[in-house]
């Protein structure tokens, strides 16, 4: 690791000069320390690692002129409950967001990394890179954590945001060797996401508005939090409420928590009376 | 060239050659107001930038070599994002990049046969105006912590005055941005601003509100209606001050000078060497065909 200041305190070398546009290739050649998952190569022992505080459950879905991510509030080490109220939901920029599934720790310094990573560029360049290429960005950033992912130590995000060019929203999923492949209207990830995903499906509909897509989200976690032990739903007592994130042409918005509360304490109620949610219907609509 | 310089020379003609070349160019005036800092620099570049965002509540202006000025802006903003990294994005500040500036500077002035020619202020909106902080670096490494307006370039003393005389503290934006084209225009004829458009003007803000990133740049329809603002206060400024605008219109010499430099900025400095040791008057004669030039395109 490079100290932040060469002698004298004038900027190193590598400050200086036209150089890269990447924040996290400016890393990689002055301070790789300082990357996500770096650290020392070599077998690793399986126990400890089921002990790291695992995220979980995110899902995500287009709506009617943007994106809606949705991540539960919970982190599990093995069988208990490392922590209730973490966030796994980012803003990435101003029309981008992301979630983290996996090792919580590379994953919180991996959106960390992608964060400064996407405004160093738009500050170097004096524009923002599209969002093909900030998925792509992205991709790179999980390739580089392959080698601790081979180690145990796998973090998956997905990418969501608002395309300025199609005007639309879009998704991008992830696996840990860097795959990138652009999602077609809904998608989740985490230990929760096989019976969120379930759930989208039936109540997910093409071009919904921003609140029914935001509460089909809240659905698809509840369903999620009421299968898979690793993903926690609403705790109305300790109020603590999925983080919702919506992204629009009028740029990234993070539901408050009284907002986001609504929401939760609607799909509980309902919940109460039809403890399995809606139902939909068992036959398609016609075509008309 | 001669066999040995004595290092006073040497560092006297360095900083003659950078405050001479800097004093070629046009000016950037940095300005506080109520809700935050205005950065104002004439540019008719839309892509090649004097005024810069360099982190969530700081700002970079220069004036002076492009290429230059901008190895600085990137070196700056490097160190930003790599502190704010490292640390916390609480713990970049102006003070520890204007140190950084200087020291960089410093270092390449003694170092190097060329000195950089540029002049850079490296601002910090603060929660209050009191906390507001701007350093102005010099060519040399010499950092001044300003308070309430810097301007830097050609004729900067002037356009300093200028502004020293319209300045108040807690101006709203408009009224800022009025005295700064007031201050900028000052020199000329018709000096209360309305010669200057929106294409013409480099103008950006640190919003002391808001979150994240502070620094927005003001383009298209939202400057013409704060030039529309601004105009009238700049108008009036000068109205108020009919001595000051006679006196101005009686250093002849001097000022044609000081507008055909203005003019032959753009970066041009072909003509650069020759003219070194050429005498004042010289220079202000052919200098004032370029002025004329100028104003007709």
């Amino acid at each position: 690791m490079g100290s932040d200041l060469a002698g004298g305190g004038r900027f190193p070398a590598a400050f200086m000069g036209a150089g890269t546009s990447s924040f996290t290739d400016f890393l990689s050649g002055y301070a790789p320390g300082l990357l996500p998952g770096h650290g020392p190569s070599g077998p690793v022992a399986a126990g400890p690692l089921a002990d790291l505080p695992h995220a979980t459950t995110i899902v995500t879905a287009t709506c009617d002129g943007g994106i809606v991510m949705a991540g539960d509030r919970r982190a599990t080490a093995g069988n208990m409950i490392a922590q209730r109220d973490i966030e796994k939901v980012f803003r990435s920029d101003e029309f981008s967001c992301v979630g983290i599934a996996g090792v919580a720790g590379i994953g919180l310094e991996l959106v960390r990394l992608f964060q400064v990573e996407l405004e160093h560029y738009e500050k170097l360049e004096g524009r923002a890179l599209s969002l093909e290429g900030k998925a792509n960005r992205l991709a790179t950033m999980v390739r580089g954590n392959l080698t601790a992912a081979m180690q145990g130590l796998v973090v998956v995000p997905i990418f969501a945001g608002y395309d300025e060019d199609s005007q639309a929203g879009r998704i991008f999923s992830y696996d840990p060797s860097g795959g990138r492949y652009e999602e077609h209207l809904f998608h989740s990830i985490g230990s929760g996401s096989v019976f969120a995903r379930g759930s989208l499906k039936k109540l997910y509909k093409e071009g919904m508005p921003v609140q029914d897509t935001v509460l089909a989200c809240m659905q698809a976690l509840y369903d999620a939090a009421d299968d898979d032990s690793a993903t926690g739903g609403p705790d109305l007592a300790r109020r603590i409420y999925p983080v919702v994130a919506t992204v629009t042409a009028d740029g990234f918005r993070r539901l408050p928590d009284a907002e986001s509360g609504e929401y939760a304490q609607t799909v509980v109620d309902e919940r109460m009376r039809s403890p399995d949610g809606p139902s939909a219907p068992l036959r398609a609509a016609p075509v008309s | 060239m001669p066999f040995y310089v004595s290092p006073e020379q040497a560092m006297k003609d360095k900083a003659d050659y950078a405050r001479k070349n800097i004093a070629r160019g046009r000016n950037t005036i940095v300005i506080q107001y109520a809700d935050g800092i205005l950065f104002v620099a004439p540019n008719p570049s839309r892509a090649l930038h004097k005024i810069s965002e360099i982190y969530d509540r700081i700002a970079f202006a220069a004036v002076g070599m492009y290429n230059e000025f901008e190895n600085l802006r990137k070196a700056g903003v490097r160190y930003a994002d790599f502190n704010g990294y490292l640390y916390d994005r609480g713990d970049v500040t102006a003070l520890g990049l204007a140190n950084a500036y200087a020291q960089t500077l410093g270092t390449i002035f003694t170092e190097s046969n060329k000195p950089y020619e540029v002049e850079i202020v490296v601002a910090e909106v603060g929660q209050t105006a009191e906390r507001d902080q701007i350093y102005r670096i010099t060519f040399d490494g010499s950092v001044a912590d300003e308070h309430g307006y810097v301007a830097m370039g050609g004729q900067a003393d002037r356009v300093a005055s200028a502004l020293k005389e319209r300045y108040a503290e807690g101006m709203t934006l408009a009224a800022a941005l009025g005295v700064a084209l007031g201050a900028l225009t000052g020199g000329q004829e018709n000096g209360d601003g309305t010669d200057i458009t929106a294409a013409q003007l480099e103008v950006a803000v640190l919003n002391r509100a808001g979150e994240h990133r502070r620094f927005r740049r003001l383009t298209g329809a939202r400057l013409e209606a704060l030039l529309a603002e601004a105009r009238p206060a700049a108008a009036s400024d000068t109205a108020e001050e009919p001595g000051g605008t006679a006196e101005k219109a009686s250093g002849t010499a001097e000022k044609a000078s000081g507008t055909a430099e203005k003019a032959g900025d753009a970066g041009e400095k072909a003509s650069d060497a020759g003219e070194k040791a050429s005498d004042a008057g010289e220079k202000a004669g052919d200098a004032g065909d370029e002025a004329g030039a100028d104003s007709g395109s």
